[in-house]
């Protein structure tokens, strides 16, 4: 059986993880390649890399970390932030990402989801929604939850499928950072709504929010980032919990 | 030397950061004769069949391919490359595979399944599977690293050396004689996938 995944983020600015791990017995927990590599040790299904460096001149340091961690780290990841074009993703996924996450991009500029899964698969293109309720439905904002757009969440996900994305990562901006779990009526009604795996994200704080996600929301992976700070629950721990609990995980 | 066949799909520097990681000289190389003359050969790919199979041809591959496989010495595909060795796929009406192998490619049809399969998936390993030298200290239910749609249909179930439960119970890996090839991706799944890449490295055939 096909087993839920758990994807620890973390948050990359100027080439140093700056949010998502914490790990105590590490040297630099700084730095993003011993983070990769701890938590591949931790039994972490996959791993996505939000790169909020401002500049785009920074990209070189996103690149080098890519390919590093490729180097040494045999689990698939992901990374987003601040991709325009099809040649930004060519270059990721040549420096040793597995998959790459668009976000405001992919509202502007829809085409490139058509292009870019077409070009390389859409097994590598991960569509990410910051979903706001707003009158009975779930805006999408962009720009890091600065604009609002004119779409609803259900039916971009569904353009977003239709248009080549091979997973949708939804993150509920009301959730988000609150650790009172994840967005449980959001999660259902897209994971639902749609025929591609959708990743959870915003709100995990304890194991049951993980085993709520999957269990009442049919998530197929739960993106995870403060619950694994301060060493308060490894990755392995959660997924005991869940095993206990029935849920299939890869331990 | 082992030559990792680079026809411009899909992500293989992992593959040979993998068997890198391993001791092992890759060569990532889309000359038909490195891939012709390797002691090694591995098949990678992600992608749309037909697509893929376009950029063999562009490339002159199929003859050195099949020149490889018949001078018995050992292959290995994976995912895409699992699926180009049969003769046909769904997902291409049409278009020819190598036809290493009898057999077609299927998608995945159940309803209430989404598709693609992403994510780690067990095996259950057939009596060929048990003995088979790729998997040397695996067991049925460890987890492997799958993204598909299509998975392959043998006409010879005999080569089928791991099943793995999306729905429906699918062929995951087979081997028949110095050809070996996975569905999902070793170089993707951790401590059990390089061990998988591993074996590869120290089988004979031929």
């Amino acid at each position: 059986m096909l087993a839920k995944r758990i994807i620890p983020c973390l948050d990359v600015k100027d080439g140093r993880v700056v949010k998502g791990v914490n790990f105590l017995d590490l040297k630099d927990a700084g730095d993003p390649v011993e983070a990769a590599k701890k938590y591949e040790q931790a039994q972490a299904d996959e791993l996505v890399f939000l790169d909020i460096t401002a500049s785009h001149e920074e990209r070189k340091i996103i690149l080098d970390i890519v390919k590093k961690v490729a180097e040494c780290v045999f689990i698939p990841f992901t990374v987003g932030g601040g991709i325009k074009t099809v040649e930004d993703i060519r270059e990721l996924l040549s420096a040793g990402c597995d998959k790459v996450s668009l976000n405001s991009q992919a509202i502007l500029n829809p085409e490139l989801i058509k292009k870019s899964s077409f070009r390389f698969g859409s097994q590598c293109i991960v569509v990410a929604i910051d979903a706001k309720k707003e009158d009975g439905h779930w805006q999408v904002y962009i720009n890091g939850g600065r604009t609002k757009t004119e779409k609803d969440a259900l039916l971009w996900a569904k353009e977003a499928e239709s248009l080549g994305a091979g997973e949708i990562l939804l993150t509920s901006m009301d959730f988000d950072g609150t650790n009172k779990g994840y967005d449980i009526e959001l999660t259902k009604a897209i994971s639902t709504g749609v025929n591609i795996p959708v990743i959870a994200s915003g709100g995990a704080g304890k194991p049951e929010d993980i085993f709520e996600v999957f269990n009442l929301a049919q998530a197929d992976a739960a993106l995870c980032a403060s619950i694994f700070h301060y060493d308060k629950y490894t990755v392995s721990d959660v997924k005991h919990y869940l095993k206990e609990r029935g849920v299939i995980v890869r331990l | 030397m082992i030559t990792v066949i680079d026809y411009g799909m899909g992500n293989l520097r992992s593959v040979s950061k993998a068997l890198e990681s391993l001791g092992a000289k890759v060569k990532v190389s889309e000359s038909p004769s490195d891939v012709k003359n390797a002691d090694r050969l591995v098949f990678p790919g992600v992608g749309a069949f037909s697509d893929c199979m376009d950029e063999v041809n562009k490339r002159n591959l199929q003859e050195p391919i099949r020149d490889f496989i018949k001078s018995g010495k050992p292959f290995l595909g994976i995912c895409m490359g699992l699926q180009l060795l049969f003769e046909s796929s769904q997902e291409a009406p049409g278009v020819k595979g190598l036809g290493v192998l009898k057999g077609k490619v299927a998608k995945f049809t159940s309803p209430n399944l989404k598709v693609p399969q992403i994510g780690w998936n067990q095996i259950d390993l057939t009596q060929k599977g048990k003995e088979s030298a790729l998997f040397k200290g695996i067991e049925n239910g460890d987890f492997f690293y799958f993204v598909h749609s299509y998975f392959a249909l043998p006409e010879d179930e005999d080569i089928i050396t791991s099943t793995t439960n999306y729905g429906v119970d699918f062929c995951s890996a087979i081997n028949k004689d110095n050809i070996f090839a996975t569905q999902f991706h070793p170089e993707k799944s951790q401590a059990k996938g390089l061990k998988v890449l591993e074996n590869f490295l120290t089988i004979t055939t031929g």
